[in-house]
């Protein structure tokens, strides 16, 4: 069962990046540091209960006799197990604490690039100013290269965490934390909220998709583009995403303006991603069509609200989502 | 080997011995019957029903764990939807945190008290009843939540803005700290009894070096409660100015700042493990030394370390921040001063180590409870000592590891050795021991079953399984870990039950064998009076010379002849008034003998209206709430009225103001009621103290304060009423000259022109607040300046009735130069209230003026 944990998708022990990674090593110092004090002193214990094999005399009133040795012995364990070697091991796992903390605080090369962050109820939200690319729970980043993050709370407080690239940075309304993060490799992690923020909190996941730097660059280009025409296949879905009122909550950006509510994700590229619904459900037509059916089915709570439409306005809807690449 | 139980039936038990009916047991005797019940004032019986109430929270806190940990058992599990998962975690946080491990803390404390410091009673037995009504009634109402189906959500910190009114509309945060309020204010009150029945009511010669680890314990434990509960209570009252009252304390969008909220919790909340956790070592420390037949080893060393654990405790709290974006050198500082905590607690559990190994231990259960509070704590502070690195807790806070990690120092450090403490007092309690086997069973089905519930939470934590998800999903290697948790958790409450049981069998059926005195041979003074300890305590009262006064003195009643005559006197006169009495701080030498009330409804009737008080808010009843308070007020006003034979200084029947030597109209630091004052003045300090740092904090976070467009009112009002309260502290300081001098025109000027100030005081403030120019609903800057301005108010209120009780008093004649306590504890009260004003204006009215 330990061993699983260096292997398991979302483990803080199988690390991907040098914040993980360098907190692993911490992790594992203080572990081996702690068995060490753990396993002494129920060895002390143990050998003092051994000791009751052959316990001491007692006196006329029924007490054990302590003689001088025996007090002097006392004090000394206190005094040496109590005091010094504890005060050892915690100085040097300060030392050790503060350098990791100081290596953490700042990125090994300077960042090209900064993503604002933003938790909303339950979702999180990754936008590329430059680049005017809005990019619901999927966080794109050029592999080997560390990013800045800026992370705000829209509503109530979320904690960022990817557990495989870094710890935890909270994400509080009316404060921006700001923070960086690298992926040594290519390769898709696993993020989700740690902050309880409500109903939603266990199903607000995101994924960190590390690419190699052309692709990364290919990919932003392609989500600053405009949503695809719809052709005579989906011009009705189209229709309905207006009609049906999704548009309320949601932005398509045709052209160069957006189109439609901000309290949803952007879905001008949802086509293109892997999973809906906060790293839910995988990215199929069915499922899209299952949770726009019955978005509290999927996750009670969540805010999205059920759309009363038939099984073909469904049909004709998802596959108009569907085919925004 | 033979169990100490068996060698020591030295004592015949209770029962069996007569039974003398006479004037002492009389007159502490509460009586039979119904109303009687209801009216006990006796620590005995209300802690019996205190420990009862606590411990069905206790089992339906822990009903909630099994019901959450049954839906956790596989992935996707649809037993429970997320609202009532949401809302059990949060129910059992609260419940297992404020409605069962303080006060369980609290009622052994209470139980305690009285026969290890050898005193009769505690020292404000009415207060002990109000303290156990509000408990039971705070607690039925935040569970009340349940039956009305509006239950609060938001976790047991209820972090905002998630727990404001914004996103949670409904009563459930409402009944949430309403619940809290009340159970805050028993905490808060048990301050002033564990406090000063320690420091002022010890035995004779019990000097503070030869006091009990245990009360020691408390004594930390109550200062800790004092400057950890008011940041609570203040912070909860905040939140429910934001939520219902318009103010901005937490709200971004209006200049406040939620993290406000976090760091006014924390500094309750870190300090809140050490007043559980403090207590308990305190019972360890009590429990070793009897089982290993040998004086606790490092005494002063242990002191010493929870005195220091007590401090340290105030300085750690941002580590349950480190992920909100603070500085990292600050984070640092912390880092440092949480690992520093673990080396007290290192030296203690070393001590009771060496007192085991140089001891002749006997295996029993409360021993093996202990035995397991070491395996478990232990392994529970060193995850701990890993929490406190900034980075590894980045990884690690609010995930399972976290979780893992408090249940291992909260069960390990204080749920074992509370069931260590009720294997080992219950026959104290109850007069009957509960049986061995079962015992023995019911520790290693507990200690099995925890480390299996909870062991496999530090991998799930490690494998990324964040806190208070309703679920998870498959894949990710959690599938293992948290069926052995849901497995474990069972095993864990199939020990509870066995506990239920032998109480229920040996107790309540009455199969356990008959308790002696003494049944465990302990050295400690609380086994010195029969089991159960009657009603008036000691008889004669103990004379101290040992710390451990059971094993090293031949009689409880030998030593400085003075003394000798004094306890033996004692326990024939007085008898028509319940005497107990008082003692020097350090040394323990009698003072003064203090007399103690005898049973009333008003304590229940008090408590109840505090109920209704909060019942009526969650539903915006004001008025019935006003009209309730009002009853509480003259319940309160009753409760404290002195009692004929007081007031017509009747106590000693010759009139003369001592009795054996000893004043009993007592004033100054020697009276109880003069530390109880000392003590509230304490509380309005710290809550004051939490509302000005809130001020100054937001100050610190805003662009510009004030904002634009509101100006700080001007200060020439404020300075006339600080002459106005400078004149009215002067004019009780004269009239308590006057009364100690025999005067009673002074007197009755002195308290009377006190009143008119008073009012003067408050209408120069409505004008004041008339003159303002904003309303404290405006933004973050007006929320705080209304609500500290508003305090000052309310202090002056009370001040108004207390100053009206007195002058009453005043009038009707009950004071004379040897009884005058209550007018010097008002002055003292109009004292701390000016200098409160001084502060309120320099920090309001001057410092926003500073350049």
């Amino acid at each position: 069962m330990a061993l699983s944990a260096c292997s398991a998708p979302g483990s803080m022990l199988d690390t991907h990046g040098p914040k993980a990674e360098q907190t692993a090593t911490l992790w594992w110092l203080m572990l081996g540091a702690a068995l060490a004090v753990f396993l002494l002193v129920m060895l002390l214990l143990g050998l003092a209960l051994l000791r009751q094999r052959r316990p001491p005399a007692v006196d006329e009133r029924g007490l054990a006799r302590v003689g001088r040795l025996g007090r002097f012995g006392a004090n000394a364990l206190v005094v040496v197990f109590g005091l010094a070697v504890p005060s050892v091991v915690l100085v040097a796992t300060l030392v050790w604490d503060v350098r990791t903390l100081a290596a953490l605080a700042g990125p090994p090369a300077p960042a090209r690039l900064t993503i604002s962050v933003t938790g909303h109820q339950f979702w999180w939200e990754f936008r590329y100013a430059e680049a005017d690319v809005a990019s619901p729970s999927e966080l794109h980043v050029p592999a080997g290269e560390p990013v800045l993050l800026e992370i705000r709370g829209a509503d109530v407080i979320h904690s960022f965490w990817v557990p495989q690239l870094m710890g935890k940075l909270d994400a509080i309304p009316g404060q921006t934390n700001t923070t960086w993060l690298q992926a040594d490799t290519p390769g898709t992690f696993r993020g989700q909220c740690a902050e309880f923020c409500g109903e939603q909190h266990a199903h607000m996941g995101f994924l960190v998709i590390a690419e190699p730097a052309d692709e990364f660059a290919a990919w932003l280009d392609a989500q600053g583009r405009p949503a695809a025409p719809s052709d005579p296949s989906t011009a009705p879905g189209a229709q309905l995403f207006a009609r049906a009122g999704c548009i309320a909550c949601h932005t398509i950006r045709y052209g160069t303006t957006g189109v439609g509510g901000q309290l949803g994700p952007d879905l001008t590229h949802v086509g293109g991603r892997r999973t809906l619904a906060s790293n839910t459900l995988d990215n199929t037509l069915g499922n899209m069509e299952g949770w726009i059916g019955n978005p509290q089915a999927i996750r009670p709570g969540t805010l999205m609200p059920a759309v009363p439409l038939d099984a073909d306005e469904l049909r004709a809807l998802a596959v108009y989502l569907e085919s925004l690449k | 080997m033979a169990t100490v139980a068996q060698q020591q039936q030295l004592a015949p038990p209770t029962a069996e011995r007569p039974q003398p009916e006479d004037a002492l047991k009389q007159v502490w005797t509460d009586g039979h019957g119904l109303r009687a019940w209801f009216a006990t004032v006796q620590n005995g019986p209300i802690v019996y029903r205190f420990m009862t109430t606590v411990f069905v929270f206790f089992l339906m806190g822990g009903v909630e764990a099994l019901a959450m940990r049954s839906q956790l058992a596989r992935p996707e599990n649809t037993l429970l939807d997320p609202e009532l998962y949401d809302q059990l975690f949060t129910m059992h946080g609260s419940t297992m945190m404020f409605l069962f491990a303080v006060p369980m803390m609290e009622a052994f404390a209470e139980f305690l008290l009285p026969p290890m410091v050898g005193s009769r009673e505690l020292p404000f037995p009415r207060m002990t009843a109000f303290l156990y009504w509000v408990l039971l009634f705070g607690g039925v109402l935040f569970n009340a939540a349940f039956l009305v189906g509006q239950l609060p959500d938001s976790g047991w910190f209820a972090y905002v803005p998630l727990s404001n009114i914004q996103f949670s509309p409904g009563l459930g945060i409402d009944f949430w700290l309403l619940g809290l309020d009340v159970a805050q204010i028993a905490a808060i009150g048990d301050v002033f009894e564990l406090s000063v029945g320690i420091l002022r009511m010890r035995a004779p010669g019990m000097s503070l070096a030869r006091m009990p680890l245990y009360l020691w314990s408390i004594l930390v434990m109550a200062f800790m409660m004092l400057f950890g509960f008011v940041p609570l209570f203040m912070c909860t009252l905040m939140l429910q100015l934001d939520r219902h009252w318009g103010t901005h304390f937490f709200d971004p969008a209006a200049g406040g700042d939620p993290l406000l909220w976090q760091h006014l919790f924390w500094i309750f909340g870190h300090p809140e493990v050490y007043i559980m956790f403090i207590p308990a070592t305190g019972i360890v420390a009590m429990i070793i030394p009897t089982f290993a037949r040998r004086p606790m080893v490092g005494h002063r060393w242990i002191v010493l370390a929870m005195v220091a654990t007590g401090f340290l405790s105030f300085g750690l709290w941002v580590h349950h921040m480190f992920a909100t974006g603070l500085p990292l050198l600050g984070m640092s500082f912390f880092t440092a001063a949480s690992l520093m905590i673990a080396i007290p607690s290192g030296v203690q559990i070393l001590a009771f180590i060496a007192t085991l190994a140089s001891g002749r231990v006997s295996f029993e259960t409360p021993l093996l409870f202990v035995l397991g509070f070491l395996f478990v704590f232990v392994f529970g502070g060193l995850s701990g000592v890993m929490l406190a690195s900034v980075p590894f807790d980045w990884q690690v806070t609010d995930s399972f590891f976290v979780v893992a990690h408090f249940h291992y120092v909260l069960i390990g450090g204080l749920l074992f050795p509370t069931f260590a403490g009720l294997y080992y007092w219950m026959p104290k309690l109850s007069g009957r021991l509960l049986h061995e086997g079962l015992g023995k069973l019911n520790f290693w089905v507990m200690f099995v079953g925890f480390n299996v519930a909870f062991f496999p939470m530090h991998l799930s934590g490690l494998l990324g399984m964040p806190r208070r998800v309703y679920t998870y999903a498959p894949g990710l290697g959690l599938e293992l870990p948290n069926l052995i948790s849901t497995l474990g958790a069972f095993v864990l409450g199939l020990g509870v039950l066995l506990f239920v049981g032998n109480v229920v069998d040996s107790i309540y059926l009455g199969h356990g064998r008959p308790a002696s005195d003494n049944p465990w041979y302990a050295g400690s003074l609380d086994w010195a009076t029969p089991s159960p300890p009657p009603d008036e305590g000691y008889r004669v009262v103990p004379i101290v010379h040992s710390r451990l006064p059971l094993w090293d003195q031949e009689r409880l009643d030998q030593g400085d002849p003075a003394w000798v005559r004094l306890v033996h006197a004692f326990e024939h006169y007085p008898v028509k008034w319940r005497a107990s009495l008082v003692t020097s701080l350090t040394e323990g030498v009698p003072e003064g003998i203090v007399r103690l009330p005898g049973p009333s409804l008003l304590p229940l009737l008090a408590a109840f209206m505090l109920m209704v008080v909060f019942a009526a808010e969650l539903y915006n009843a004001h008025l019935l709430a006003i009209g309730a308070g009002l009853v509480m007020a003259g319940a309160v006003i009753r409760w404290m009225w002195p009692p004929a034979i007081e007031r017509e200084r009747r106590l000693d029947d010759a009139g003369r103001p001592t009795i054996h030597g000893l004043p009993v109209y007592l004033a100054g630091p020697r009276a109880p009621a003069w530390w109880g004052m000392l003590w509230t003045l304490l509380v309005m300090a710290v809550g004051s103290g939490c509302l000005i740092f809130g001020y100054y904090y937001l100050a610190v976070r805003a662009p510009a304060w004030p904002p634009p467009g509101v100006e700080t009112p001007g200060v020439l009002l404020p300075l006339a009423n600080l002459g106005v309260l400078g004149v009215l502290s002067a004019s009780m300081a004269w009239a308590l000259r006057s009364v100690r001098r025999g005067s009673t025109a002074g007197l009755l000027l002195g308290t009377t022109l006190g009143l008119g100030l008073a009012a003067l005081f408050l209408v120069l403030q409505g004008v004041e607040f008339a003159h303002w120019g904003f309303t404290p609903d405006v933004d973050a800057y007006t929320s705080a300046f209304g609500t500290l301005a508003g305090l000052q108010t309310v202090f002056v209120l009370l001040g108004l009735v207390l100053g009206g009780v007195v002058a009453a008093q005043a009038w009707l004649g009950y004071f004379n130069e040897w009884r005058f306590l209550a007018v010097e504890n008002v002055r003292n009260y109009w004292l701390f209230v000016s200098g409160h004003w001084l502060v309120v204006l320099l920090v309001l009215y001057v410092s926003p003026r500073l350049p």
